[in-house]
């Protein structure tokens, strides 16, 4: 057998729909034979998964908390992706974004005004900006890969949070654990209702897939974006600069990152730690992929991936299931959904080994 | 005598710090000079180190760790192949979901041998040479992969430059629809770099649970598989620049550590970043000179290759 | 197997090469529908047909690049079926190509090594190459990287690979459109050679005037049909012609003289460095086009008129803003759509990646030059796609774009209809300086003959035109003035009527080189 591509004339909108749906029951059915391997009545593995956390109130909410962060990066990394921009570096964004917002509460504990939350966003906006900012000019100027310089300043950012969060900016009240003081109300994201865990900060999410979605679709700017990506010699032509697209990007991404940094730390954990997020940063890569870097598909497969952390949260505590089985999954979900992607500019055919004779085809 | 004490430890740590940029470098550069980049080092790296470990911990022999690492790293790049060479998929997006995939999968995989000790490569001792002071320690003392390290740059620095198959996967890498055009199996060409590429990665991570520290954390590979994606630039994929390149940053990486044993105040955090911090500035470096690195750079690197039929 | 002609009683022993019946189909595009070809031994077949009629795609399954869909190849009478260029070279079939199939950071030696089967490889190759080169007059140095090589010059190589693995049938893909007139002499004196020596040769063309010299039988091809087969010594390029293009097109109507006007685009002592390894710089650059005249710039393609392209459309930008001036104002530090908003429109080469995106809609290439100029196409940072679909709805009907649907993605229009879009989007814009790059390259000469009729319709309304080009008919066809590119230098511009093709071959080689055919490889290089 031969696998052969032909190319299809107009690239399939049919394929581009269906890949993720493809992709997530390879996945799952992967899924269920990795269950069984490790002892799992397959049945109950994908339901404790799967379904199960959408079986309760809390839970939604869960999930609803857990796919802003994502969305809201997700958005930033599909323009990046658009223009052909490689930010793969979204995690230390994020990580950058939490630590300049978290400025003002660890700094300033006693400092209690309305002004608070909104500076704090502002500061870990411009922060996440200016760090995504880092690996466009390196690329601009000099050339420099942006996906291993993107990568490099993640690891920086992790350092230099846990270097704050164990040394100057630890809480002394904290019996030597690693973390900040617990903020203030007044630097508190506010929740939807007493006592829950929905803050409105989750809102930022379709807030910035609308506006990504009519930018891209009707502006000049979203349009610049889109020919960077298809064709750099044609956008040079259409009179757009790469570097300024390419500049452009990364500070969006990473603004829109580091603002889910810190409305994170500020609405869901309420103090700096050394770990604040479980890989929300490159999960976000694949949400983007999945969601087909289109802002509004986005925000449908940010919830999908977000089910994947809760349920591999309650498979740890009902089948006493690793949490490092969501890893897996999300990264095979990449991977099939990738392959599964060359149907939408490809039909595959297969042949036998070898050609016909040239004798046996001349009916004709 | 202290002194060269001192010189000989820091040779040795430079020694095991380069060793995994050094063999992971080595493949990546035979897959790159086919025309594939393959993103997923990193992820490579990081089942090579959980299957060297299990090997050796296993069976309580580190020969089979280092094979079962190479295994590792090769049979995650089976699926990258499939889909960079067959299935014509983005390398960049793939690469990336290669390194999420095997990161997750050797997070979970390796989730029993946590805490667990495990077996450290034995240095090859050869009497009387390995006795010599210093040089005896540094050139003969080594362990199995140092030196499967410098062979493997050697046999690929002959295979490209001095086979006619190195000259096919060079003619590869630089024009696929022409190597196609003179019945060269791209196809083939490539599947047997990336496999070769994944091979070596995974004894790269290998030899971070074998010989760097026997043991198994998650995380591990630390950016490491990334670094020596940088390498290959820095190398201009020539395989003895490789040697250069991955003894450079096994010095900056050692660097640090013994700056802090001889009373240097630093945070660790720090210094833990110099490794990262070095690899952008010797990415700016070598990427200013846009010229040199393009006419180096294999024409049909990242690119897909669909043969009209 | 009704398809197989009946052998003629000619000679008793089989043609080295017949195909019958043989097909190709593309979807819905039959690019060879059931050839019927015969090659004896020693012959300089041509095949003849415009672009588009199926020369390369027959050749391409003659060579094992392509499977055949449908009939039958007969080497030495014997049926064969050839999986792969491997197998053709092993029947003892070569072919030099027209796009080139070298190795570019590989030495010329290494790139005919991967050619000749591996026992073929000693340590003497590279004197054989020395040897055979200089023998057939295309000396080779075998350490030189083909990056740093010439055109003409790697079609030596092309060759000589060939050459070595010693074929019975050499194909060759429009040989001579990367080469200039002289060079083509020396070319047509190795065929001749080889031909002496019983080497069978099938030379694909478009030139009449080639066939005419140094075939000695002509097949054909139109629209993937065989149409004739002829003993071009017994037939004059005109009648060879009407075979080609068939009866129904005709050259496009040049009035005798225009009025000119205002000069609209000015060059002045434009110099531009190399912008990539290997790549050529612009030397003292200098031309001025009118209002209501054509200017052609000839040339190989190769010695800057890429450069020259993207300097004037400010993809690149000049060292001062003085190099260039459109309607009177200096624009060489401004950039594309500065440029375009003084009137001036652009089409490049390339169609796909550069003058517009394969993925796009057409409406959306519409967007591509004109979302910065005072069209309306974009207000406000926003973009009108209704006025961007009406002017695809408009181009579309005027230039005669066919398309299955409307509004389709640029990826599935054929390269002609494509081109008439890229050409007619500008032209929509009613411009005063129009320059286009290669405006009929590769398209049919249906649509070739409506962009030639735009051009000149337009230069009658008043615009002043550059256009670059390699094909010296059509240059010929639509220009006023021609001046010669070569070596990153531009030749005065002469009235058209005064140049002979031989004169601008002559410049094409660059006055200054001593480039008479003989002469070894380094004369070239000289400056």
């Amino acid at each position: 057998m031969r696998l052969d591509l032909v190319p299809r004339p107009e690239p399939s909108g049919r394929m581009a729909l269906l890949s993720p749906v493809i992709a997530t029951v390879l996945t799952l059915a992967i899924g269920a034979a990795l269950f069984l391997v490790l002892g799992v009545d397959p049945a109950r593995g994908l339901y404790v998964y799967f379904v199960e956390p959408l079986t309760a109130g809390w839970s939604l909410v869960e999930l609803v908390v857990k796919a802003a962060p994502l969305a809201l990066i997700a958005v930033g990394l599909a323009l990046c992706f658009r223009a052909n921009v490689w930010n793969i570096g979204a995690e230390g964004q994020f990580t950058i974004g939490a630590v300049c917002g978290s400025a003002i509460p660890v700094l300033l504990p006693d400092w209690q005004s309305p002004a608070v939350l909104p500076l704090m966003l502002l500061l870990g906006l411009l922060g996440g900006a200016l760090y995504g900012a880092v690996p466009a000019v390196l690329k601009n100027r000099f050339g420099a890969s942006e996906i291993l310089t993107s990568l490099m300043l993640t690891y920086v950012a992790l350092l230099l949070l846990d270097w704050l969060v164990r040394g100057p900016w630890r809480d002394p009240g904290s019996y030597n654990f690693p973390e900040s003081v617990l903020f203030s109300s007044a630097a508190t994201m506010p929740v939807m209702g007493e006592g829950s865990r929905l803050h409105w900060g989750v809102l930022f999410a379709p807030l910035a897939a609308l506006l990504a979605y009519l930018r891209l679709g009707t502006s000049v700017q979203g349009f610049a974006i889109k020919v960077t990506g298809a064709a750099p010699r044609a956008a040079r032509f259409s009179g757009f600069s790469g570097g300024a697209v390419t500049l452009g990007v990364f500070v969006v991404s990473g603004a829109l990152a580091g603002l889910a940094g810190i409305v994170e730390v500020a609405g869901t954990i309420g103090q700096l730690r050394p770990t604040i997020s479980p890989g929300y940063g490159f999960a976000a890569i694949i949400v983007a992929f999945v969601g087909r870097l289109h802002p509004l598909g986005i925000l449908v497969a940010a919830l999908l991936l977000a089910l994947t952390y809760l349920g591999g949260e309650g498979a740890q505590v009902t089948l006493g299931l690793s949490a490092n089985v969501t890893r897996l999954f999300q990264g095979l979900l990449l991977v099939i959904l990738l392959g599964c992607d060359t149907l939408i500019a490809y039909r595959i055919r297969f042949e036998r080994r070898g050609r016909p004779a040239a004798g046996e085809a001349s009916r004709g | 005598m202290a002194d060269f004490a001192i010189v000989t430890a820091i040779v040795l740590t430079v020694i095991t710090a380069a060793t995994p940029l050094l063999l992971a470098g080595i493949g990546e550069l035979v897959a790159e000079r086919a025309g594939v980049l393959n993103l997923g080092l990193e992820g490579m790296m990081a089942v090579g180190a959980v299957g060297g470990f299990a090997g050796a911990a296993l069976t309580g022999s580190t020969t089979v760790g280092i094979v079962s690492a190479g295994l590792a790293g090769l049979l995650l790049a089976v699926p990258f192949a499939f889909l960079v060479i067959n299935l014509a998929a983005n390398q960049v997006a793939t690469g990336l979901a290669l390194t999420l995939l095997g990161l997750g999968a050797s997070a979970m995989f390796g989730e029993s041998f946590i805490g667990k000790p495990g077996l450290k490569l034995p240095a090859l001792d050869i009497p009387g040479l390995t006795s010599i002071p210093v040089v005896g320690r540094i050139v003969f003392g080594q362990d199995a992969l140092v030196y499967i390290s410098f062979l493997l740059v050697a046999a690929i620095s002959w295979f490209l430059f001095r086979t006619r198959a190195g000259l096919m996967l060079r003619a590869v890498g630089d024009s696929h629809d022409s190597a196609h055009n003179l019945g060269i199996p791209v196809y083939a060409v490539r599947w047997a770099a990336v496999l070769f590429g994944g091979c070596c990665a995974g004894l790269g991570g290998g030899y971070l649970s074998l010989a760097y520290t026997p043991l198994w954390t998650e995380n591990m590979t630390a950016g490491r598989g990334w670094i020596a994606l940088a390498l290959v630039v820095f190398a201009s994929w020539l395989p003895w620049r490789l040697v250069v390149g991955a003894y450079l940053f096994g010095a900056v990486a050692i660097l640090g550590f013994h700056a802090q044993g001889l009373g240097v105040r630093v945070s660790s955090q720090f210094i833990s970043m110099l490794p990262y911090l070095a690899t952008i500035a010797v990415l700016v470096v070598i990427s200013r000179n846009k010229l040199v690195l393009r006419a180096n750079t294999p024409a049909c690197l990242g690119r897909p290759f669909v043969p009209a039929r | 197997m009704d398809v197989a002609p009946p052998g003629r009683a000619v000679s008793d022993s089989p043609p080295l090469l017949e195909t019958a019946g043989l097909t190709k189909r593309f979807g819905s595009l039959t690019a060879c529908d059931a050839i019927d070809l015969r090659i004896a031994s020693g012959e300089i077949h041509a095949l003849l047909g415009e672009n588009g009629a199926g020369k390369s795609t027959l050749v391409k399954m003659l060579y094992g690049a392509l499977a055949p869909d449908a009939g039958e190849i007969r080497w030495r009478g014997e049926a064969v079926s050839i999986a792969s260029p491997a197998a053709a070279r092993r029947l003892g079939i070569g072919m030099v190509f027209q796009h080139f199939s070298l190795f570019e950071a590989l030495t010329v030696g290494e790139n005919i090594a991967l050619a000749l089967p591996k026992k073929a490889v000693t340590h003497g190759l590279d004197g054989t190459i020395r040897t055979v080169s200089r023998q057939y007059g295309l000396p080779l140095d075998p350490h030189a990287r083909i990056a740093d090589l010439s055109v003409g010059e790697r079609q030596r190589v092309e060759i000589v690979r060939c050459l070595l693995q010693e074929p019975r049938l050499i194909i060759m893909d429009e040989p001579t459109s990367v080469l200039t007139p002289q060079e083509s002499e020396v070319l047509f004196e190795t065929l001749k050679r080889l031909s002496q020596e019983g080497v069978a040769i099938l030379y694909i063309t478009h030139r009449l005037v080639e066939v005419v010299e140094i075939a000695s039988r002509a097949t054909i091809l139109r629209r993937g049909r065989v149409v004739g087969t002829a003993d071009p010594r017994a037939e004059s390029a005109r009648t060879l012609a009407g075979m080609m293009v068939g009866s129904d097109i005709g050259a496009v109507d040049k009035p005798e003289a225009r009025m000119t006007g205002a000069e609209r685009l000015r060059l002045q002592g434009l110099t531009l460095a190399a912008d990539r390894p290997f790549g050529i710089g612009l030397q003292d650059v200098t031309l001025g086009v009118r209002s209501g005249e054509i200017v052609a710039i000839a040339g190989v393609a190769g010695n800057g008129q890429q450069e020259l392209f993207d300097a004037i459309s400010g993809e690149r930008l000049a060292a001062s803003d003085d190099a260039i001036l459109i309607e009177g104002r200096p624009v060489g530090r401004k950039g594309v759509n500065e440029r375009r908003r003084l009137g001036a429109a652009f089409v490049p080469e390339e169609r796909l990646g550069h003058g517009a995106v394969a993925s796009f809609r057409l409406s959306d290439n519409v967007v591509l030059t004109r979302h910065a100029t005072r069209d309306a196409i974009a207000r406000h940072g926003l973009i009108d796609k209704k006025a961007a679909t009406d002017v695809e709805g408009r181009v579309a009907e005027r230039f005669d774009v066919r398309r299955a649907s409307p509004d389709p993605r640029a990826s599935s229009l054929s390269g002609g209809n494509l081109q008439k879009f890229v050409v007619g989007r500008e032209i929509d814009r009613a411009p005063t300086l129009l320059v286009v790059s290669q405006p009929t390259w590769g398209v049919d000469a249906g649509a070739a003959r409506i962009i030639r009729g735009a051009l000149i319709g337009l230069a009658e309304a008043g615009a002043a035109i550059l256009v670059i080009s390699q094909d010296l008919d059509e240059i010929f066809e639509v220009a006023d003035r021609i001046a010669v590119m070569s070596d990153g230098r531009l030749s005065e511009a002469f009235p058209a009527g005064s140049l002979s093709p031989e004169r601008i071959g002559l410049l094409m080689g660059g006055v200054h080189h001593q480039h008479d055919g003989t002469s070894d490889g380094e004369a070239g290089h000289a400056a």
